[in-house]
């Protein structure tokens, strides 16, 4: 049996004539931080969303646990979770009230103290009884990020988790994911756009445009198979290549 | 089914409702309305009452158990609805929610609902005109269970519709239901419609739940057949609809449209 916790092989999707997946395969281990490279439109967001069960692949399989996910969704689901800069919660409920919903779904015990963990962590304390709508697009973005931390996940898909963060509450995310990886060996599915937090970030990377995989490795074996400075010059060029 | 996740549901709504102005207007506010009005047409009908015998037990009667199937369909519909306008739905479907408990979270707030509002328009057509809506007496029970069913079933239908169609859909939310209104006959008997139209309203649960209200009033007779025509058809129905929302999830799902409704 393999030791990957994200088993995915030949996953495809189309919509209509398009193909916005194609055959992409790729395991992340346990505790291991997989980077998601591409261009706009490249399909990674597609990628994730099969991942998390809300797009049905064209053909190709994921398994996590190893267990297939069309089969397992519930078992499956309770161990996984997702952040991104472009998702939000309910707007009308205060930020407590968000994350104690969250973790009722997800059938949490001592609810309260996880929070209180969560809102340690994330500094969120003196916003804790606000309502979700008067945050600052980063608060909202670390309120997101709570919400996918406070369910004990194993596997983490995060889609630009730091976009919107001023840079010394995207260092301090950052730390807290690696040291989440490092306490509970979480393993993560990583986008940014940001080259140089990629490179800090992942223990490998794939490059999928145009919904295929067109690079893998490391961020230091990327750029020397492409003979550039540094992983940004090779997005460029990649990118560039389309 | 996890229960634990549809009490985080309905928790999740019950937050929503303790501070928002228009939505607790939606269950005091309208049906007081709703009341008041059709107060003042029946107490106006009701000097005729040498010649329309009943006539206020007929319409407040059935003002109050439209209200009923009406509340419960909204209950549905607009749980679903506010999921999208919070841009939630990838939130809860990236859960180990399935669609079935979601569907079960928005019919214990239809019951929620319907609850509510019934006791506001019982208690205000009591205050107000001095109608009592039990001298239909315990078959009260039955003809609301019954209404409450129907508005699951109109309320599920729209559900889908929205979810597959998405923003353009959203006005059925509140319309809907108005397309089932002359077909239900509420206010009149169902040999009023034409012989077409009659064979239409007859798979319509609801049209048995107001003959056999006015039957009732009329010959003090149980309404029994009424009653099992009514059942049966919900049954069906809701069957039905439930099936064809989890086949519209899935036909989302494969369109990766589920995230993207209402945007
Ligand atoms: N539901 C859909 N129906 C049709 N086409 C879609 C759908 N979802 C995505 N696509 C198309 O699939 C392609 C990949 O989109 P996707 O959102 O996965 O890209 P991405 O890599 O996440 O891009 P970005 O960096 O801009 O977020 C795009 O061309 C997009 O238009």
């Amino acid at each position: 049996m393999s030791s990957a916790v994200v088993e995915v092989r030949n996953l495809a999707k189309r919509f209509g004539g398009f193909t916005a997946v194609d055959g992409v395969s790729f395991d992340i281990g346990r505790g291991e931080i997989l980077g998601l490279l591409g261009p706009n439109g490249a399909g990674k967001t597609t990628t994730f969303q099969m991942m998390l069960g809300l797009v049905t692949p064209t053909s190709g399989t994921i398994r996590m646990f190893g267990l297939d996910l069309q089969q397992h969704r519930e078992a499956i689901l309770q161990q996984v979770n997702f952040s991104s800069t472009y998702i939000s919660l309910p707007y009308s409920l205060t930020v407590e009230e968000n994350l104690s919903v969250v973790a009722r779904l997800y059938g949490m015990s001592d609810i309260a103290g996880r929070i209180d963990d969560m809102v340690k962590k994330l500094e969120m304390g003196e916003w804790r009884h606000k309502l979700t709508r008067k945050l600052s697009s980063g608060q909202m973005t670390r309120l997101t990020l709570a919400k996918a931390l406070l369910t004990n996940p194993k596997v983490l898909l995060l889609d630009e988790p730091t976009a919107s963060l001023d840079p010394d509450i995207a260092h301090k995310i950052r730390a807290i994911l690696l040291e989440e990886r490092q306490a509970t060996g979480l393993s993560i599915l990583y986008t940014s756009h940001n080259m140089r937090e990629m490179e800090e970030m992942s223990d490998r990377i794939i490059f999928l445009q145009r919904g295929k995989i067109v690079a893998e490795g490391t961020a230091k074996e990327i750029v020397a198979r492409f003979g550039q400075a540094d992983l940004e010059e090779v997005f460029l060029k990649l990118a560039r290549e389309q | 089914m996890a229960y634990h996740r549809i009490a985080a549901l309905v928790i999740r709504h019950l937050y929503l409702y303790r501070r928002s102005l228009p939505r607790l207007m939606e269950i005091i506010y309208w049906p007081f309305l709703d009341l008041v009005v059709w107060g003042f047409i029946t107490v106006y009908l009701a000097t005729f009452q040498g010649e329309m015998p009943a006539v206020v037990t007929f319409l407040l009667g059935a003002l109050i158990l439209w209200d009923v199937l009406f509340r419960s369909q909204q209950g549905i519909t607009i749980s679903f609805l506010e999921e999208i306008w919070a841009r939630n739905l990838m939130n809860l479907f990236a859960s180990p929610l399935t669609p079935s408990e979601f569907l079960a979270a928005t019919m214990v707030m239809s019951l929620f609902k319907v609850i509510a509002v019934s006791i506001v328009m019982s208690v205000c057509a009591w205050l107000f005109y001095g109608y009592n809506v039990f001298i239909i007496g315990l078959w009260l029970i039955p003809f609301i269970m019954n209404l409450v069913l129907t508005g699951w079933i109109i309320g599920v239908f729209t559900t889908s519709l929205i979810m597959r169609f998405g923003q353009e859909a959203e006005v059925l939310a509140w319309s809907m239901v108005f397309l089932f209104q002359p077909i239900s006959c509420v206010f009149y008997p169902m040999e009023v419609l034409p012989s077409w139209l009659r064979a239409v309203a007859w798979i319509n649960p609801a049209a048995h739940v107001f003959e056999g209200m006015r039957g009732l009033l009329a010959t003090h007779a149980p309404p029994l057949t009424s009653l099992s025509l009514a059942s049966g058809l919900n049954l069906v129905c809701l069957g039905a609809v439930i099936f064809w929302f989890h086949r519209t999830f899935n036909v989302c799902k494969d369109r990766g449209s589920l995230v993207r409704v209402g945007e």
